[in-house]
């Protein structure tokens, strides 16, 4: 009687695994449980340090109100890391875009060697950030710049002087490029600007296999060629796709600091500061842990505008 | 092949080739840079894309004997294999859950999920940093396995969530019809067919935990604790006279094997990023 009865219980166990309701609370609530430990709960405790006057050394400081918010809006520093975010993010996007979709374009049909270019197109996206940025660092050295050395060799370190604006720039004597600080910013735009394009490419590609054929052939059909097809076929359809591209790449962007970090720290004299560059500044080098929380959070309303686009484009896909 | 046709394959070339080398020139110098001796890198007459003295090994053999770096690569490895398998734990059963079992809200709390993906850890490093040494894991490898799957878990998540929704739900009704529990047929049945996109999480994962770089500059302060992407700037990029070769050849050794991987698996990731709500 007992082995039945145990039995019993040993089978009403397992039964709670064919509810489906309970099973499915039971695999989705270790992951869910884990991100709110670990993203939810530090995120609530960026909001509460920004509004306390904290240091390294303690998680717990005295309630100061929205004077870090207030002090850091009024220090010319961090204006200027908040204009170079956006100027940033903005240009490097731009260039992305419209990059990614001459790229795709091309890079839609099969031809011989494909394989192999788009492998040397996807380097800068496949290797680690930090460790492409110092590939860069090189490239921008000082003294022994391998870009000095093709601008002077080639004969265009004169027009290109011209085009950059920066003084002590001659056709033989080539700019400091990170220790200018127009030459630096352009520098960090460009490396951003590298570093996304192979993402936005395959995105785009994806994009362009999604299109059902029956258009194209419809489109063809109709007379529709070259640059007529491109902006009235290709383009309107793979919209959504860009969009998706573009918010990814906003984000990674902006709210990355490795690029900044190594090429430039910020400099010179606080010129290449960004929103993140600033943060780690003044919360981890200089132990203000409440500046550098208020500082931070300057990101959000960037994520937000990402995040409500996705839903709101989500919520269409849905209904369409 | 009529001449339009050729023109658009000229036109291919051109415009392909000139991204390619753009896009994969840093590599090559790097490539040149770890081959060439000092004397040679640090020589303003000599042409840069040749070598002078023949090529060398010297700056590999200076990257295993005289820095971290072998360690780092360890460093790394191991973090890399701990967030996996904690990753793969935690997002296998709950991607599964959300495609299947739950629903409508399933959609709407994959999406929630994958929101968390975009709040990036340099917005909740200053908080995370105060949390671990409070944990006492100041300088420990072990912190950065805590804090990885943070990131990792949401995307996987939301990736296998779409390649959980591309099997037919017929495979699983016949092994239910026959008798097999909902955890029996998920074990032998779904796992099984899902390899392909767990090999796709595992490999991302890896490379995301490689990646990092602002949580493992700010919880490890010691050399022999770093991973390579922390490890390599903050100890090799020092004084006046860098040893370039060195670092070009710190660069390089994950790099090429990453970029293999990432050509591999592609087309699936490429899926996890427009996929599920954005079909």
């Amino acid at each position: 009687m007992a082995a039945i009865a145990e039995r019993g219980t040993f089978r009403r166990g397992f039964d709670i695994f064919e509810n489906r309701r309970f099973l499915a609370a039971a695999l989705i609530a270790p992951a869910v449980v884990f991100i709110l430990l670990l993203v939810g709960t530090p995120l609530v405790l960026a909001v509460y340090l920004s509004f306390t006057d904290a240091t390294a050394g303690s998680l717990h400081g005295s309630y100061v109100g929205l004077q870090n918010f207030s002090e850091e809006w009024h220090n010319p520093i961090f204006r200027h890391a908040l204009r170079n975010t956006a100027l940033m993010t903005i240009l490097s996007q731009l260039i992305v875009v419209v990059c990614a979709a001459i790229l795709a374009n091309y890079l839609s049909r099969p031809f011989r060697g494909r394989w192999f270019l788009r492998f040397l197109i996807l380097l800068p996206w496949a290797a680690p950030i930090a460790l492409a940025s110092i590939s860069w660092l090189w490239i921008f050295d000082t003294t022994y710049s391998v870009l000095d050395w093709m601008l002077i060799h080639s004969h265009t370190l004169g027009p290109a002087c011209w085009l950059m604006h920066v003084d002590n720039c001659t056709k033989t004597s080539p700019p400091i490029f990170l220790g200018n600080a127009n030459t630096a910013l352009g520098s960090i735009i460009a490396v951003h600007a590298w570093r996304v394009l192979p993402f936005a490419t395959v995105i785009f590609l994806a994009g362009q296999a999604s299109i059902p054929t029956e258009v194209e052939d419809a489109a063809k059909i109709d007379g529709a060629t070259g640059l007529r097809k491109l902006f009235y076929v290709t383009l309107p359809l793979q919209l959504p796709i860009a969009l998706v591209a573009l918010l990814f790449g906003i984000v990674f962007t902006a709210t990355d600091m490795a690029v900044v970090y190594i090429l430039t720290a910020g400099g010179p004299f606080n010129s290449t500061q960004v929103i993140t560059t600033w943060a780690f500044q003044t919360g981890i080098e200089g132990g203000s842990l409440g500046s550098g929380a208020a500082v931070s959070l300057f990101l959000l309303p960037v994520l937000a505008m990402v995040a409500i686009t996705m839903l709101v484009f989500a919520r269409r896909a849905e209904v369409a | 092949m009529s001449a339009r046709e050729i023109r658009r394959g000229v036109a291919t070339y051109l415009i392909v080739g000139f991204f390619a080398v753009l896009l994969a020139f840093p590599f090559y110098w790097m490539g040149m840079t770890a081959f060439k001796t000092f004397a040679d890198l640090l020589s303003l007459q000599n042409i840069p894309f040749k070598f002078n003295p023949s090529p060398t090994l010297e700056n590999f053999r200076f990257l295993w004997q005289d820095t971290h770096y072998p360690r780092w690569l360890l460093n790394t490895a191991l973090i890399g294999i701990v967030v996996v398998v904690i990753t793969l734990v935690l997002s296998v059963p709950a991607g599964y859950a959300l495609a299947r079992l739950s629903g409508r809200w399933g959609g709407t709390m994959g999406i929630i999920v994958f929101l968390t993906y975009l709040v990036p850890p340099t917005l909740l490093f200053l908080p995370l940093s105060r949390v671990i040494s409070d944990l006492g894991l100041q300088d420990k490898i072990y912190s950065l396995m805590l804090v990885y799957p943070s990131f990792t878990v949401p995307f996987s998540t939301w990736l296998l969530m779409g390649f959980f929704k591309t099997i037919p739900r017929e495979l699983e009704d016949a092994a239910l019809v026959d008798g097999a529990t909902r955890l029996r047929t998920l074990v032998s049945v779904i796992f099984p067919v899902s390899i392909p996109g767990i090999l796709t999480v595992v490999i991302f994962t890896f490379s995301l935990c490689v990646n990092e770089f602002i949580y493992a500059i700010t919880f490890i302060s010691s050399s022999s604790h770093r991973t390579i992407s922390a490890g390599v700037p903050t100890d090799l990029i020092r004084g006046d006279l860098v040893n370039w070769g060195g670092i070009a050849a710190a660069v390089l050794i994950p790099a090429i094997p990453l970029a293999l991987l990432y050509n591999l698996f592609l087309d699936r990731f490429i899926a996890g990023f427009t996929g599920g709500a954005f079909r």
